[in-house]
């Protein structure tokens, strides 16, 4: 009787920087989690749609464009129209110390930069998704 | 939300109930047993394709290419998509996603990832009642991906409708295949990326050596063996007409077969199981020792614990 945290890591946009969504990926699965991956080019809509099916209990983007305020807002406006309310949005790449203060404001979660160790961003999502939807 | 509200979401088309759903009946908890029987009533309307062979070979790929041609067909499609668990950690990372990018936003297309869980096979243990929920939804094809296997162990030709055996113009694919029965036991071979030098060729071998070892019926299966390409979809629409042509009397009889394994998978995980009751359990910590000791034969050790197993918990605490 076991449900395992499940995490969708997605690279919505059109960059290429795949590499931290792909380690991120594993080392999320090396934590235990069942991770579902994308791979690129996700639209925001793409995005909650498999995090819907898939039933996901976090949500992880990985941008690297300049374009993460705009992708973050759109995906939790959809989460909200969907009715993920217990699910986590997390995730990181190249964001500001200044964006990244204004998505919390606006209920995004924490979100980690290059050189972030893989152990802290596994535990920060174990404590948080066990307080969002405990299992 | 109740098991009962889920039912009845999951059978009004509610997607998000049907997430839900799946993760109740692959958690293994009761609540998913009870989520099954609500929906017992309308299961067996859906056909089952299975889709199994070597990692690589474009399994995900060619449910992709398989998902576009029903679609266009008409057909409501889900498709299970089974992973390996790491041994190590317990995680997975699925990836079959990854190829089937372009159903993401179709209300007609519904694809659902899950873990192995290290069970053998090719599958996972609740992959079979994540089916059930899938058919249950109203889903006209139900799909099912199995983690990359090579051996002989096939779970999913025991449990789909039909299955498809995919295999890629690789020497080294082809014989381990042939070596493990692999090519035998579907009831089709699908030789994907036919936009590769040497796939003609690849097919024309693996017919050869039906021919060669088959004592009868070989030339028949030659035409069972298909080549297709996921990349381009040359193909594809022959490889679902034929899964979609397996007739209603032979699925029927596949089904009785499926359902009695079934039952007897049950029982076995329930045997095994009963070896955990503490009576037998702690029984078993004892009399290891004295039977190295060599104070109590293995046999009898084993007639003690079984006893304490499957005794009433009663019984099986009396001296
Ligand atoms: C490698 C690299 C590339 C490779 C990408 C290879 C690949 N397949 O990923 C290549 C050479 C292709 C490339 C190309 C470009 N790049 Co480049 N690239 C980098 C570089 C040097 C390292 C990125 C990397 O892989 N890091 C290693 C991974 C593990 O770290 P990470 O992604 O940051 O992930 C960590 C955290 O961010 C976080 N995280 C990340 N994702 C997620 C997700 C979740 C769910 C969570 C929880 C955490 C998390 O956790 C990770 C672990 O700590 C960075 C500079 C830098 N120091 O970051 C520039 C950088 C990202 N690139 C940049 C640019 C501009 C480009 C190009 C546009 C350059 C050009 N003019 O051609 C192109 C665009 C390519 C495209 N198609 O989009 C800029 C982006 C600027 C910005 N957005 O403000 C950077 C920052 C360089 C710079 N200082 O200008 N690039
Ligand atoms: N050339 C070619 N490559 C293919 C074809 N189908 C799949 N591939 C590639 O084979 C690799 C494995 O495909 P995937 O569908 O993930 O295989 P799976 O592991 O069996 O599910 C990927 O790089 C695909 O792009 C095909 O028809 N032609
Ligand atoms: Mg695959």
């Amino acid at each position: 009787m076991t449900r395992k945290i499940r995490v969708l890591v997605a690279k919505p946009g059109l960059d290429g920087h795949d590499r931290g969504a792909k380690v991120v990926a594993a080392a999320l699965r090396d934590a235990g989690m069942e991770v579902v991956y994308t791979g690129l080019h996700q639209t925001p809509e793409m995005v909650v749609a498999a995090a819907l099916q898939e039933d996901v209990d976090a949500i992880g983007l990985s941008v690297h464009s300049g374009a993460h305020l705009t992708l973050f807002r759109k995906v939790l406006a959809l989460m909200k129209e969907k009715g993920l309310d217990d699910v986590l949005l997390t995730g990181g790449g190249i964001i500001p110390e200044k964006d990244r203060a204004t998505l919390a404001a606006e209920g995004v979660g924490r979100l980690f930069g290059p050189g972030t160790p893989l152990k802290e961003l596994a535990a920060y999502i174990a404590a948080e998704t066990a307080v969002r939807r405990p299992r | 939300m109740t098991v009962d509200a889920l039912a009845k979401g999951i059978v009004a088309g509610d997607r998000r109930a049907l997430a839900r759903g799946l993760s109740l009946v692959e958690s293994g908890a009761a609540e998913g047993a009870a989520l099954l029987d609500g929906v017992r009533a309308r299961l067996g309307r859906a056909r089952r394709i299975g889709v199994t062979g070597p990692p690589g070979a474009g399994k995900s790929s060619l449910v992709n290419a398989l998902v576009r041609e029903a679609r266009a067909a008409g057909a409501e499609v889900a498709v299970l998509a089974v992973d390996p668990s790491s041994p190590f950690s317990g995680g997975a990372l699925l990836g079959d996603r990854v190829r089937m990018s372009e159903h993401a936003l179709d209300r007609g297309v519904f694809i659902r990832s899950q873990a192995s869980r290290l069970a053998m096979g090719g599958l996972a243990a609740t992959s079979h009642g994540m089916t059930d929920l899938l058919d249950a939804a109203g889903f006209d094809l139900v799909v099912v991906e199995t983690v990359g296997v090579g051996q002989s162990e096939l779970e999913i030709v025991r449990q789909a409708d039909v299955t498809a055996i995919v295999l890629a113009p690789s020497m080294g694919d082809m014989v381990q295949a042939m070596k493990a029965g692999l090519v035998e036991a579907g009831d089709l071979v699908v030789v994907n990326k036919g936009d590769l030098p040497g796939a003609a060729s690849c097919r024309d071998e693996i017919v050869a050596a039906f021919g060669m070892t088959a004592e009868s019926g070989g030339a028949a299966r030659a035409d069972d063996v298909l080549l297709v390409s996921a990349a381009t979809g040359d193909g594809v629409k022959e490889l679902l007409a034929r899964l979609r042509a397996i007739p209603d009397a032979v699925v029927a009889e596949r089904r009785i077969t499926a359902d009695a394994r079934r039952v007897d998978a049950a029982v076995v995980r329930a045997l095994a199981d009963l070896r955990l009751k503490p009576a037998a359990a702690s029984l078993a910590a004892t009399l290891t020792p004295a039977v190295r000791r060599g104070d109590v034969s293995l046999e009898e050790a084993v007639r003690t614990i079984v006893a304490a197993a499957v005794g009433s918990d009663r019984e099986a605490r009396r001296p």
